[in-house]
C-alpha cells in the first residue's frame, strides 16, 4: 500500500523540513495540501526518506520548495531519484507561459468571420466545381469508351435500386396524409372529390421529386461525402492523382451520371406510390371506388404536372451528386473532419433542393405550365 | 488492491497462444520482461509482435496461456475492473493514436481526469505540460490539434500522453518507424532518458537495427510462433537460427554494428 506522503520538521535543526512517504501520483491531493500549508520559510528540505517519487511528485516537491523560498536544486534526495528530480527541475524552472483560450467577444467576431469566409469559399468552390464535372463530363461524352460502365451500374444500384422501397414506402404514408388533411378541410365544402386533383397536382408537379431528392440527400450525399473523405485522408486521392488518373472522371462522373438516371425514375416511383397512398384513404375514407379515383384523375390532370415534376429531378441530382462529392474531397485527414463534411454535405444538399425548388415552383407558376 | 512486491517480473507470459481461425501465429509462447530494462521484440512482419503487445495489454484475449504484467494475473476480470494495469502501463501506437478532436494538452489530460477525477484542472493543465516537456516539445505544442503536428511531433505527443498517469511500464510499437535518421536518434535518446529518470521498463516493438544497438538491455526474437532467445544483444548475435542470422547480419545489421563500434 501507498504511504501518505507528509513533512516533518527535524528534531535536531528547526529549520530543516524532512519529506517522507510515498509522494506519487495517487497522492496528489495529499501534496496540494501540503503545499497549501506549508510554512514561511525553511532552511533546507530533506527529501532521502521519500519512498516513492514519480514526475507528479517531483513537480509537487519543486513547488514546495518554492513555496518555502527555497529551489529544488536545495532539496536533498536518494541517488535513484536524482535523474527525475534533475529531469522536472530543468523544466519548472524555465516556467510556460501562459496559454489562455480567449473564450470572449473577440474570439466570437473571430469565429463568424472564419464563418463567413468559409461560406463564401464553399460557394466558389462549388461552383468551380460544377465547372470542372461538366469539363470532365463533356470530355467523356465526346469519348464514350473512358465512361466507367461498371462503377457507374454499381452505385444506380446503389442509389437507385435500394432507395426503392423506402422512397415508396414514404411517399405512400405523406400521399395519405395530403388526402386526408384535404378530406377533412373539403368535406365543410361538399367537395371531397377535389382531394384527387389535390394529391394528383402535389405530387406530380412538387411532392414525388422533392421528397425522393431529400431522401437521396440523406441517404446518398451523405454516403458519397464518406467514401470520397474516407478515400481522401487516406491519400487514396493523391495516388489516383499520381497514377495519371482523374479523381472527377473516376469517381465523381460515375456517381453524377448514375443519380441522372436513378433520381427521375425514383421521382416516378414515388408519384405512383404518392397518388396510390391517396387513393388509399380516398377508398376507406371518402367512399371513393378505385375506379372513380382513376377515372377523375385521368379527366382532370394535364400530363404537363407530370413533365413539370420530373424535369426538377435531373437538377437535384446534380445538386446532390456535385455537393456530396465536392465534400468529400475537401476532407481533411482526420475522422473528426471526414463527419463535419458529411454532416455539411447533407446540410447543404437539403436545403438548396428546398431553395430550388421554391424558385422553380414560382417559375413554372409564372410560365403558366 | 495494490502492486505486489518489486520482485516479481514487468511482464511473465506463459504458454500462450494466439491464433486467427486457423492460423495460429503464437504457440507455447514464453517470454519474460525485469523490471527496469528495455527490451526490444523484434520478428519479421507477421510473427505477431504487435498481436503479443495486444494480449498483455489485455486487447485481444489469447486462446491458451497465461499472461501477468506487474505480478497481477492480466487476463482475470478482477484485474480489468480495478484499473490497475491501465494506470501503471502507457502505450504508444504506432501512429500515436492520439484523439483528433482534441488538443496535445487535452489528449495528456484524458488519463489523469478519467483516473484522478479530484485532481484541480490548474494541477491537471500543469502536469500535461510538464509530460508534454518531458516528451521534448515546446509548451507551444500544448494547444496544436495533433493534424497541425509533424509525424516525428506526434510521437512525442503519444508519448506524453503514455506517460501521464507515471507509468512504471510503458509499450512503444515501431516508435521510430516513419522519423529520419536524425529524429530517430532523437527518439532512442528520449526513451532512454525518460527511463533513467522515471525508473520504467520498456517494451520496445522496433524493426529499427540501430535502436536495438543504441538502447535496448535485452532483445526478444519472435520466429516459429515463439519467442526464439531473449538475451543480451552479443548473445541474440550468435544465436543459431538462419533469420536470427540474416537479421543481424545482412547488410543492415552490419551497418548498425559498425556505428556502435565506431561510437564505443
Amino acid at each position: 500500500m501507498s504511504e501518505a506522503p507528509r513533512i516533518e520538521t527535524s528534531e535536531r535543526h528547526p529549520g530543516i523540513l524532512i519529506a517522507r512517504g510515498d509522494w506519487t501520483l495517487a497522492n496528489a491531493r495529499r501534496m496540494l495540501e501540503l503545499i497549501e500549508q506549508a510554512p514561511e520559510s525553511a532552511d533546507d528540505i530533506d527529501g532521502r526518506d521519500i519512498g516513492r517519487l514519480d514526475s507528479a511528485g517531483a513537480m509537487m516537491l519543486s513547488r514546495y520548495a518554492v513555496k518555502v523560498g527555497l529551489g529544488l536544486a536545495t532539496v536533498d534526495v536518494r541517488s535513484e531519484h536524482q535523474p527525475l528530480t534533475g529531469t522536472v527541475r530543468a523544466i519548472c524552472e524555465n516556467p510556460p507561459r501562459e496559454v489562455r483560450k480567449d473564450y470572449g467577444f473577440n474570439r466570437m467576431l473571430e469565429r463568424m468571420g472564419y464563418a463567413v469566409e468559409d461560406y463564401t469559399r464553399e460557394v466558389l468552390a462549388l461552383v468551380g466545381f460544377l465547372g470542372l464535372t461538366l469539363k470532365t463530363a463533356a470530355g467523356v461524352l465526346l469519348r464514350p469508351a473512358r465512361l466507367r460502365i461498371t462503377p457507374t451500374v454499381h452505385h444506380m444500384e446503389q442509389v437507385g435500386m435500394d432507395a426503392v422501397p423506402l422512397v415508396m414506402l414514404l411517399s405512400f404514408m405523406v400521399g395519405a396524409v395530403i388526402a386526408f388533411l384535404g378530406a377533412t378541410v373539403l368535406r365543410d365544402f361538399g367537395a371531397e372529390i377535389f382531394v384527387v386533383e389535390l394529391v394528383g397536382i402535389a405530387f406530380l408537379r412538387e411532392f414525388a421529386v422533392l421528397l425522393t431528392a431529400i431522401l437521396l440527400a440523406g441517404r446518398t450525399a451523405s454516403a458519397f461525402t464518406a467514401q470520397i473523405g474516407a478515400m481522401q485522408s487516406g491519400e487514396e486521392i493523391d495516388a489516383i492523382r499520381t497514377l495519371g488518373l482523374d479523381p472527377i472522371e473516376l469517381l465523381v462522373l460515375p456517381r453524377l451520371f448514375a443519380l441522372l438516371l436513378m433520381l427521375p425514375l425514383l421521382t416516378f416511383l414515388a408519384m405512383v406510390a404518392g397518388i396510390a397512398g391517396g387513393m388509399a384513404v380516398s377508398v376507406a375514407n371518402l367512399g371513393m371506388s378505385p375506379d372513380m379515383f382513376l377515372l377523375r384523375l385521368q379527366d382532370t390532370i394535364d400530363i404537363r404536372h407530370f413533365w413539370v415534376g420530373v424535369s426538377k429531378a435531373p437538377i437535384f441530382a446534380a445538386v446532390i451528386a456535385l455537393i456530396g462529392c465536392l465534400e468529400g474531397f475537401q476532407v481533411k485527414g482526420t475522422a473528426e473532419s471526414v463527419g463535419e463534411r458529411t454532416t455539411s454535405s447533407v446540410v447543404q444538399t437539403i436545403s438548396l433542393v428546398i431553395l430550388i425548388d421554391a424558385f422553380a415552383a414560382m417559375w413554372f407558376m409564372e410560365m403558366g405550365w | 488492491m495494490s502492486l505486489p512486491v518489486d520482485d516479481t517480473p514487468a511482464i511473465r507470459v506463459r504458454g500462450l497462444r494466439n491464433a486467427f481461425g486457423s492460423q495460429v501465429v503464437h504457440e507455447g509462447l514464453d517470454l519474460e520482461v525485469r523490471r527496469g530494462e528495455i527490451i526490444g521484440v523484434v520478428g519479421g512482419s507477421g510473427t505477431g509482435k504487435s498481436v503479443l503487445m495486444r494480449a498483455i495489454l489485455g486487447l485481444r484475449p489469447p486462446q491458451a496461456g497465461e499472461v501477468e504484467v506487474l505480478g497481477v494475473d492480466a487476463l482475470s476480470p478482477k484485474a480489468r475492473e480495478s484499473g490497475l494495469i491501465e494506470r501503471n502501463t502507457g502505450v504508444l501506437y504506432q501512429n500515436g493514436a492520439l484523439f483528433s478532436s482534441l488538443t496535445v494538452a487535452e489528449n495528456v489530460s484524458v488519463p489523469l481526469k478519467e483516473h484522478y477525477p479530484e485532481l484541480p484542472e490548474d494541477m491537471v493543465h500543469d502536469l500535461a505540460m510538464l509530460k508534454i516537456r518531458m516528451a521534448g516539445l515546446g509548451e507551444d505544442a500544448g494547444p496544436k490539434l495533433p493534424s497541425q503536428l509533424s509525424g516525428g511531433m506526434r510521437k512525442r505527443a503519444g508519448i506524453a500522453r503514455a506517460l501521464a498517469l507515471d507509468p512504471t511500464l510503458l509499450f512503444l510499437d515501431e516508435p521510430t518507424a516513419g522519423l529520419d535518421p536524425i529524429g530517430a536518434a532523437a527518439f532512442d535518446e528520449l526513451i532512454l532518458t525518460l527511463k533513467r529518470a522515471l525508473g520504467l521498463t520498456v517494451f520496445l516493438i522496433t524493426h529499427d537495427l540501430d535502436t536495438l544497438y543504441a538502447i535496448c538491455d535485452r532483445v526478444a526474437v519472435l520466429a516459429d510462433r515463439r519467442v526464439l532467445v531473449n538475451a543480451p544483444l552479443a548473445e541474440v548475435e550468435r544465436f543459431d537460427h538462419p533469420w536470427v542470422q540474416e537479421y543481424f547480419h545482412g547488410p543492415r545489421g552490419r551497418a548498425a554494428q559498425a556505428a556502435l563500434a565506431k561510437e564505443a
